[in-house]
């Protein structure tokens, strides 16, 4: 299974989102073509409802924890409730930041 | 001393501190640059530490704050974030009245 697949189907299951978006953004770095490095997800669930960014990030951080430790460079993280996302992120999703040299593994 | 105090240390005498990537001049990642881009734009001094010049820092600190990647922002010794969190809270100006908060109760300290 690919990395980004995992990502999906774990993510799936722990919070039943209303939207889900894993992009592979590894292309827009400095890794080799085809390398599953970086990672951008959107994640729209009634769970995080009345939970700050950085409880929803934890959350999703402690699902993905493997792949974090093991496969996974960087991941974007775009965290909403229903009513977040449908009064503007749903069409103001944030884009990536270009690289710029510092993901070479030291 | 061993790392984790020196990152204890770190928290706890920069009331405000971004760990990054680079400098905020000379950012060395995409997302860094954007995190220390939005704290300039707070306008209130802040310290940062380069992890890329110290890795024993970037070994240790993800698993010392359970937050597995870089950026990271740190106030009054509380993780805020990473780089989305930090410029969602911009964009609502949340991250404004914060650093403001901060920066105030520390000139009150002085």
């Amino acid at each position: 299974m690919t990395i980004q697949s995992s990502i999906e189907e774990k993510l799936l299951s722990a919070f039943s989102p209303l939207h889900l978006d894993v992009v592979n953004e590894s292309n827009q770095h400095n890794v080799a073509p085809g390398s599953e490095s970086h990672f951008k997800v959107i994640i729209v669930t009634s769970e995080f409802e009345g939970e700050r960014l950085i409880k929803r990030h934890r959350a999703v951080n402690a699902v993905l924890a493997i792949e974090l430790a093991e496969h996974i460079h960087a991941l974007a993280l775009h965290t909403y409730t229903e009513k977040e996302w449908n009064d503007y992120y749903a069409d103001n999703t944030p884009l990536s930041p270009n690289c710029l040299g510092g993901s070479k593994k030291s | 001393m061993d790392t984790i105090e020196r990152i204890k240390e770190q928290i706890a005498e920069n009331s405000i501190l971004l760990y990054m990537k680079g400098s905020p001049k000379l950012p060395s990642c995409g997302f860094s640059s954007q995190a220390s881009q939005a704290l300039i734009s707070c306008e209130e001094k802040f310290a940062y530490i380069d992890i890329l010049q110290n890795p024993d820092i970037r070994a240790e600190l993800p698993k010392y704050a359970n937050w597995p990647t870089f950026p990271q922002l740190w106030i009054d010794g509380e993780l805020v974030g990473g780089c989305d969190i930090i410029l969602e809270m911009f964009q609502q100006g949340e991250l404004q009245t914060l650093i403001k908060e901060s920066a105030a109760k520390n000139k009150s300290k002085q």
